[in-house]
């Protein structure tokens, strides 16, 4: 009744965050400082025991503030160097990290946009030259990589982005990717299917193709690796719009994958073409769409099995490797079947971890692990591609 | 570092191996030289060396029938059916069996009647790590009705590791359970709660089941995830649940829905109740006009 009588005195301007209930439980009470010295008076006079628990309410509010600042500031680095590559990011972030890349490295790296998706978003490529120059195209021999075409294979993008900063830490240090990019130009494109990706990240995790819309169906989207101009038609694409593997109206008709036709047809001078995929372990060559084996399918798979073996060197992660049509099933319209009838000799398929336990979800803390040892057959075939010029 | 590396792939060049013809056992050996090489030669010899390949025939075809390399798809394909049936028989919320390795195959037409396939695979026990060989036969119906694969299978040790201790506290504590249990297993980031992880675990178990009686020789089953677990009353003594889940089929590349209402309890194992499969919605999708 005594603490009652201090709620009555509104003059103090009492802010109770625990009332009296009950004989023997104490009150929390705030105080504005204003007031602090007579409610000090009144509860001695009135014999009431008090104790102060926080001293000074705002100094505290500005240190969660304070901390909520940092935290937000973590989420969002100011350099590369600060990015979390074992988490799994946003379209955004990938683009801002993209942005800062290109910032931190003006030699050494660019941004290319060579199109957009069908919802418009940029197609983002990173060309890392070290012939950087303001006219459009040098025309060095070229190294292409592509990560996220099928946008449900999250580890892709996640190591795309390790890839994106290996190389320009690399070089310099390395002597074997130095000597590459003192003669080659290396381009990468991250984000390969960025509608699909947003919508993993918004809507289902699950989403593999495009989100282009299908006449006449409520079904949406194409399959960006059936779509391409080889064997197009063909068993081993679907011509349901409804189907994961939906082939598309006709051949390019995703602006994802004409933008890299059209780049790469205008480019002229790539050497090497790899497509990356996941999940399954396994490092494929051309055809899917045909059984007739390639004409250097000796060498494609010596390269393919030195590749892997460089792979396993770092965790033991075992692949298998050979053509896409023996090793995994006939797939129609495919990506690398197209660069390699382009000419694009050493054109290669990487289906990264894992053979199915946590598949297309693969745990964050995998990504590095991954990247680190995609990354050593990726040399393997750059290298190669290197010393056996054509 | 940087000579780190060259000399690394110094040791690949100077490797043997014979991948693309078909199994025998010193080839087998030899891939697993080539796979974790573990001599260093004294002197690199990469710079100025025109062939650093060693060239070697390559299979052409898909072999169908009679002796499978085993790194193509018939035998892999196979030998994935052997992993659900083995997780059928011996999976529990702590033991998930996945498939290492096919070390061989063979197949072959049975007149009228389907393709039987032998296997000699290794599996793996997910939470033991512990790997095992087992000799397994597969056979694939044929005819317009979709049947349901046989398998017989014989492994070295399972079943085997006492999960007993910790089935039974599994058991207890959710035998009274009252709390919902509201689980998106993995989450996106591939994510799993290590309390959660044994319901995972069970789903992967329960799955098997359907992924057993829906594989052919065309498809190749996985969990994607586990998009919902409702746990039902305990009945006879049984742990019962109600479990929607996402298997992913790699030859369509479709992500199936399926629920499935089974029961567990140590002793008895994973007991099916109903499998239904479950639309593929569209509702999300705008109505396309044009």
């Amino acid at each position: 009744s005594l603490v009652k009588g201090l709620e009555d005195k509104s003059e103090f301007e009492l802010d109770f965050w625990r009332d009296a209930t009950e004989v023997d439980t104490p009150v929390d009470v705030r105080v504005p400082f204003f007031s602090l010295q007579s409610v000090k008076m009144y509860l001695e006079s009135q014999g009431i025991e008090y104790s102060t628990i926080i001293e000074d309410l705002q100094v505290m509010l500005d240190m969660e503030q304070e901390e909520m600042d940092s935290a937000a500031r973590v989420a969002e680095p100011r350099n590369t160097d600060n990015f979390d590559f074992s988490r799994y990011h946003t379209i955004n972030e990938i683009y801002s990290f993209q942005d800062m890349l290109v910032a931190e490295n003006p030699n050494l790296v660019s941004k290319l946009v060579i199109g957009q998706s069908y919802q418009g978003r940029p197609l983002n490529v990173l060309k890392r030259s070290t012939v950087l120059s303001h006219f459009s195209h040098s025309n060095r021999p070229a190294i292409w990589i592509d990560t996220g075409i099928h946008s449900r294979e999250w580890v892709t993008q996640a190591s795309g982005t390790w890839f994106a900063k290996k190389i320009v830490t690399d070089y310099g240090r390395d002597p074997a990717l130095t000597a590459i990019l003192n003669k080659m130009d290396i381009f990468l494109e991250i984000v390969t299917n960025p509608d699909g990706f947003y919508f993993t990240h918004n809507n289902n995790r699950m989403w593999r193709k495009t989100r282009s819309p299908n006449p006449g169906s409520n079904c949406v989207g194409v399959d960006p690796n059936r779509n391409w101009d080889a064997g197009f038609g063909g068993a081993g694409a679907s011509g349901n719009p409804c189907s994961e593997t939906y082939r598309g109206p006709r051949a390019h008709s995703e602006s994802e994958v004409r933008s890299i036709v059209d780049f790469v047809k205008s480019h002229g001078n790539f050497k090497a073409f790899v497509s990356i995929h996941a999940y399954s372990q396994m490092l494929l060559y051309p055809y899917g769409y045909t059984n007739t084996p390639v004409k250097d399918q000796a060498e494609l798979h010596a390269l393919a099995k030195k590749a892997i073996t460089d792979l396993a060197s770092l965790y033991g992660t075992r692949y298998r490797y050979g053509s896409i049509i023996n090793t995994i099933y006939q797939a129609s319209g495919g990506t690398i079947d197209w660069t390699y009838n382009q000419g694009i000799k050493y054109s290669y398929t990487f289906e990264l971890r894992d053979t199915g336990r946590y598949g297309f979800i693969l745990p964050a803390n995998q990504i590095i692990p991954t990247a680190r040892e995609t990354w050593l057959a990726l040399m393997t075939i750059m290298d190669h591609t290197f010393k056996n010029p054509y | 570092m940087g000579f780190g590396i060259i000399v690394f792939l110094a040791v690949i060049i100077g490797v043997l191996g014979s991948p693309g013809v078909t199994s025998r056992p010193e080839a087998a050996a030899s891939a697993d030289v080539s796979a974790h090489p573990n001599s260093v030669p004294e002197t690199p010899e990469i710079f100025g060396q025109e062939k650093v390949l060693v060239l070697e025939e390559v299979e052409e075809d898909v072999m169908m029938t009679g002796e499978l390399n085993p790194n193509q798809y018939p035998a892999q394909r196979a030998a994935k059916v052997v992993q659900h049936y083995l997780n059928t028989c011996y999976g529990s919320p702590y033991r998930v069996i996945g498939l290492n390795r096919v070390h061989s195959g063979n197949a072959q037409d049975v007149t009228d009647s389907g393709r039987k396939f032998q296997l000699e695979i290794s599996v793996q026990d997910f939470i033991s790590n512990k790997t095992e060989k087992c000799s397994a036969e597969v056979f694939f119906p044929s005819g317009g009705q979709q049947r349901s694969p046989q398998v017989h299978a014989s492994c070295e040790e399972l079943p085997k590791i006492n999960t007993q201790a910790q089935e039974e506290a599994l058991y207890q504590k959710y035998k009274t359970n009252q709390s919902r249990l509201s689980a998106e297993l993995p989450d996106s980031f591939g994510h799993i709660d290590p309390d959660m992880e044994p319901l995972w675990h069970l789903g992967t178990v329960a799955s098997s089941f359907i992924m057993l009686n829906e594989s052919t020789e065309n498809t190749l089953y996985n969990m994607a995830q586990v998009a919902n677990i409702t746990q039902l009353a305990t009945e006879n003594e049984q742990l019962k649940f109600d479990y929607h889940i996402l298997l992913h089929e790699m030859v369509s590349q479709e992500i199936i829905h399926w629920k499935l209402l089974f029961t567990w309890s140590p002793p008895a194992g994973v007991k099916v109740l109903q499998m239904e499969q479950l639309p593929h919605s569209h509702h999300h999708e705008p109505l396309n006009t044009r």
